[in-house]
């Protein structure tokens, strides 16, 4: 079996780095949730948000699916494709504003017949 | 430098795997690549929908943040876990990961009993996929019925790769002394994406429709 050959796997990363990379995870979820609680308004909340998951998703990525000790081909194979999942998110926001300006919003007020 | 250019040379030697990976771990990456833009669709469809509807905001922070809060942490808490799985494989201490791998699957299921207990609440409360209970019609007029939709269409998804991704890795603990170190890390690679999806899910669902009543 020529699958254990080619993988000179030193299985780079110890407890200490991994419970240092949760606590990380903790304390950024920890800080969205202090932002829900103060009741920040939604469009920093989303974009604050928007930031923090992708840091946690790159934590992720990086460290626990360990994409940063793997071949840099294999890093540039994946990781484009999910910054375009959050590309494409960007591209239909405008989009998403401008249907809410076509939206119908009821009769006009009556205020102007006597 | 020098090892880069020779591993590069060796490469394209011959005889190598793409990527230097096994053909099982390369599948499951294409896997996540696919499953990913899945979920993505879904999200930006929500957010689509979202941003250009008058929407309900009702989860109160106690009890539904509170509760949503516990199930993160449960789910990060199980990524931990198997990457201790995934490390004791390595280091060839079998049974310690099979340990690691059910105390994993065990916290997968808790975030799923939780969330169903979320569900019930909500189904009580007389939300349903394309209507909306009678006191949020109230409180947010003219809001659409699609909170509903798309609720319980991700999060029953995500649940649905909660449950799968369970049962993966319950086979995966019965059969750890068998399997090779690769498999291991493969079911880990599943599980992490899995944490991944809700890294997106619950801030876009939860703490974007927080009740700004306090």
């Amino acid at each position: 079996m020529s699958a254990h050959a080619d993988s000179a796997e030193h299985f780079a990363g110890s407890t200490k780095l991994f419970a240092s990379i949760w606590m990380w995870l903790l304390l950024l979820t920890g800080f969205e949730v202090f932002l829900g609680y103060i009741h920040l308004p939604v469009v920093y909340m989303l974009v604050i948000l928007m930031g923090a998951s992708i840091v946690k998703a790159a934590l992720i990525v990086a460290y626990f699916m360990h994409l940063r000790f793997e071949r840099l081909n294999l890093v540039l194979t994946i990781v484009p494709a999910l910054v375009i999942c959050i590309c494409l998110l960007l591209v239909f926001f405008p989009d998403s504003l401008r249907s809410r300006e076509l939206r119908y919003s009821g009769p006009p007020a009556p205020a102007a017949e006597k | 430098m020098a090892t880069e250019a020779q591993a590069l040379a060796g490469d394209w030697g011959g005889g190598v795997h793409p990527y230097r990976v096994g053909h099982r771990k390369l599948g499951m990456w294409l896997f996540i690549m696919s499953d990913s833009l899945t979920f993505s669709a879904l999200l930006i469809g929500y957010a689509y929908v979202r941003a250009s509807n008058v929407w309900p905001t009702p989860f109160k922070f106690y009890p539904s943040i509170v509760f949503s809060s516990v199930m993160t942490l449960v789910l990060l808490s199980s990524s931990l876990t198997m990457v201790m799985a995934v490390s004791a494989s390595a280091h060839g201490k079998k049974s310690s990961a099979q340990k690691w791998i059910i105390a994993t699957a065990l916290l997968g299921a808790t975030f799923i009993i939780l969330h169903s207990i979320e569900w019930n609440h909500l189904i009580k409360e007389g939300l349903r996929p394309f209507q909306l209970p009678e006191e949020w019609v109230g409180r947010w007029p003219g809001s659409t019925p699609l909170f509903g939709a798309t609720f319980f269409g991700i999060t029953g998804m995500h649940m649905f790769h909660v449950f799968t991704g369970c049962i993966y890795l319950f086979v995966v603990a019965a059969r750890a002394k068998k399997l090779k170190h690769e498999d291991i890390e493969i079911s880990g690679l599943y599980w992490h994406f899995v944490d991944l999806v809700w890294m997106f899910v619950f801030p876009m669902i939860y703490l974007l429709s927080i009740d700004p009543k306090k």
